[in-house]
């Protein structure tokens, strides 16, 4: 019976299991042919450039491939004194090969980063290397300049060995390795990053309170006004999305500018004197009202979409069942919407977190964020490595932002419309 | 305690949204405690929103509602105490079902012990105790129709305003909800005002109906009543099977009238017609015609069967009568009445009194 039962046929005596398969290997072989071009798209847009900014924040194997014998001659140095001469021979070896295909200047700016004073020594030692004479090299190097005599500098090359290192993500949090391997914070007036995490999350907090303050009332009026009106707000919501960032921006510049027309209008009505008028773009502020007024549309919709599900019986149920309508409304309304505000919250929060443009425009010093930062490592010192670490600190910090909400309300309790 | 006659009055009470088209006009309605009434009527009639400007959701554009002899107009829902039964439920999804119970009687303070009391007393009374943990989500509709209802009783209003409630079961559940709904009525005595536009569904639960038709009370009655003595065409077409023969008065003395109805003059019963040569419409129940009938009757005619349709317990069957095609009659499956055949004449009688002579509308 039992075998019988196993294997049942199809009319034409193919086993039911193997035809089965045969039909949904069709539907599958079809399904995975039209998802492959997004599949591939996302791999060659997406996962492929976060792969290869991972591997940019950690590579250090520019400096190890250009002192190879160096750093083969250090592996016996204790690290203590000064080196033997067979790694200052191995040093002056690695250190004519890159005179010679013109990139000492690289190695330069890398050592440089590791330990200041690396740039002036390594053009001196370009200069007077030519006319070295074989043999006691280290006699030799050390003359060029008293910092080659330093061990601290030697020890500053030796860090530099291994291929891969985490010093960008250290420098990223203002702390680095000392001379003897232990992490440490730089020096107080030097913290410049954790000020700017900090005020990243700051503002991104903030800005995502005033759009959710802001946007609730917005959304359930659109959710409960007659088609006719909702419409024409719904429309009023949207229009930012339809105006370019940029204009956007530039004319919260030209209101909140001093000479700017909210500034007239306070000095108009007397709210405040004509020679103090408050500065409101170029810090804080004007980060947090333009930001605000961009994001709202991300609160808006994720809120409305919620709000449209609700009933407005049960609100009707809430007061004759003898809520007074604040009750009623924070008893039944309010935690109706919830998956709306986790929606919302969380889509303005890490929009927030990585916003570029606004804060660069009207951030002025105080008003900037990490990502400002970032690009500015991208464009002016040319140190991507550093951006990349930061770029996935800020990942990283999104992904921690996401799974704690996820343990806080469940992210099958967001909805996005 | 002598039941107060006037506990739910509308006192010419208008209501107009746009403040071009009355929605109810001029509304007069005095509901008796303890009574169990229905607003019945079509779509649009008006019938909703008498409701909820009972409830307190709409204001009327003119007049007064009093409850319990207090004015309520200028009262807010929630200070109302008026039990409401929704369309759709309106359970809060997010609480189980103890908790939408727990609502109105946290809101009232009620004490714990207190409270739990009220709350298994109504659940018990629509058997569904053991479902306080449940989520609304996961009961059927007709398990979600009975926490509401319990929901409007636990916190003992005076009066309970149901909003068709019974629209989205199935047929037979809405049946036995119907009594369900009418048995805890009684058991209880709360004044209840019940809507819906489906009329046996008015007809077993009430005490009284109002028929609603273009934002007026077209009668209020007892279910029988209504039924029985339709006071104008809309209501006897609305309530019922009906038969009409629209004709001319031709005479009216004695408590009876002469319709001339296709060359022939129907006796008939004079509800709205006053004299000779006004126009009317004479209205009778299929159930009050009879095929052979007895030579008592006064009205007697002969018509050919034009439809016969067989109904179980009872056969319908379509007569061509006196020029009107859509003469229904509903014949008992008895032996005697086995001769019933397409296309054969048979004679139909019936009592004037039962014709009653209506408005020509």
């Amino acid at each position: 019976m039992s075998s019988e039962t196993k294997k049942i046929l199809t009319t034409d005596g193919i086993p039911l299991e193997v035809s089965l398969k045969k039909a949904e290997r069709r539907n599958k072989i079809k399904a995975f042919l039209l998802v492959a071009p997004l599949l591939l798209f996302l791999i060659i847009t997406y996962v492929f450039p976060i792969g290869d900014m991972l591997m940019r924040s950690v590579d250090d194997k520019m400096v190890t491939e250009m002192l190879p014998k160096t750093f083969k001659a250090m592996e016996k140095w204790d690290g203590k004194e000064l080196p033997e001469e067979e790694v200052f021979e191995a040093f002056y070896l690695d250190f004519r090969k890159l005179v010679d295909e013109k990139r000492e200047g690289k190695l330069s700016t890398q050592l440089n980063y590791t330990k200041n004073g690396f740039k002036s020594i390594i053009k001196k030692l370009r200069r007077k290397s030519k006319s070295f004479e074989e043999g006691n090299y280290k006699e030799q190097i050390m003359s060029v300049h008293k910092r080659w005599a330093n061990v601290e500098y030697w020890k500053a090359i030796k860090r530099r060995a291994p291929a891969f290192t985490s010093q960008k993500y250290l420098k990223g949090m203002d702390m680095y390795k000392n001379e003897n391997g232990e992490i440490v914070s730089v020096e107080e007036d030097r913290r410049i990053h954790r000020i700017l995490w900090l005020r990243t999350l700051e503002i991104a907090f903030f800005v995502t309170l005033f759009c959710f303050l802001m946007a609730y009332p917005i959304a359930h009026l659109l959710a409960t006004l007659p088609m006719k009106y909702s419409n024409l707000l719904m429309i009023c919501v949207l229009l930012p999305f339809w105006t370019s960032l940029l204009v956007r921006t530039a004319s919260w510049m030209i209101l909140l500018q001093q000479q700017g027309v909210v500034n007239d209008f306070f000095v108009g009505i007397g709210l405040v004197a004509d020679d103090a008028r408050p500065e409101m773009m170029y810090n804080k502020t004007g980060t947090y009202v333009a930001m605000t007024q961009i994001l709202l549309p991300f609160m808006v919709l994720p809120l409305y979409s919620v709000m449209k599900t609700i009933s407005p019986s049960l609100m009707r149920a809430g007061k004759s069942l003898g809520g007074t309508p604040i009750v009623a409304f924070w008893k039944v309304y309010f935690p109706l919407t919830i998956p709306g505000i986790g929606a919302g919250c969380l889509l303005c929060f890490i929009l927030a977190i990585g916003y570029y443009i606004t804060p660069a425009l009207v951030g002025g010093a105080s008003g900037t964020l990490i990502s400002n930062q970032i690009a500015f490592h991208m464009k002016s010192t040319l140190d991507w490595s550093f951006a990349s670490a930061m770029g996935l600190m800020l990942l990283a910090g999104v992904l921690a932002i996401y799974w704690v909400y996820n343990k806080l309300v469940g992210i099958d309790n967001i909805k996005l419309g | 305690m002598a039941l107060k006659k006037d506990f739910v009055k509308f006192d010419k009470v208008d209501k107009s949204y746009d403040g071009k088209i009355l929605v109810v006009k001029d509304l007069q309605l005095d509901i008796e405690e303890g009574e169990f009434v229905t607003m019945l009527g079509p779509s649009g009639s008006g019938k909703t929103t008498c409701l909820m400007m009972l409830a307190g959701f709409e204001t009327p554009t003119h007049g007064e509602i009093y409850l319990d002899g207090r004015a309520i107009s200028s009262i807010p829902p929630h200070k109302r105490g008026i039990g409401m039964v929704f369309q759709n439920y309106a359970l809060f999804p997010h609480m189980t079902v103890y908790e939408n119970l727990a609502f109105p009687l946290r809101v009232r303070k009620i004490p714990k012990d207190e409270a739990d009391k009220k709350i298994d007393k109504a659940l018990s009374m629509v058997s569904l105790q053991g479902f306080a943990d449940r989520m609304p989500g996961q009961l059927s509709g007709g398990q979600q129709q009975r926490v509401a209802v319990a929901r409007s009783l636990v916190f003992d209003p005076q009066l309970v305003l149901m909003d068709e409630p019974l629209g989205a079961l199935d047929k037979n559940l809405r049946e036995s909800m119907q009594y369900e709904i009418k048995h805890i009525h009684e058991s209880i005595g709360v004044t209840v005002v019940y809507v819906t536009h489906d009329q046996s569904e008015a007809l077993t639960m009430s005490n009284r109906i109002a028929v609603f038709n273009d934002g007026k009370v077209q009668q209020l009655s007892s279910p029988d009543e209504l039924y029985e003595k339709p006071v104008n065409s809309f209501v006897a077409e609305f309530i019922g099977e009906n038969n009409t023969f629209a004709g001319e008065v031709t005479d009216i003395s004695g408590g009876k009238c002469k319709v001339k109805v296709a060359n022939t003059e129907i006796l008939a019963n004079p509800i709205s017609v006053k004299g000779k040569g006004e126009k009317t419409k004479i209205s009778l129940r299929p159930e009050r015609a009879l095929i052979n009938p007895s030579d008592k009757m006064d009205n007697i005619y002969s018509g050919k069967i034009e439809e016969v349709i067989y109904h179980g317990d009872h056969t319908r069957v379509r007569i061509n009568l006196l020029g009107n095609n859509e003469f229904i009659l509903k014949v008992p499956n008895s032996s005697a009445n086995m001769d019933i055949k397409l296309g054969k004449d048979i004679k139909i009688g019936w009592n004037s009194e039962d014709a009653r002579a209506l408005d020509p509308k």
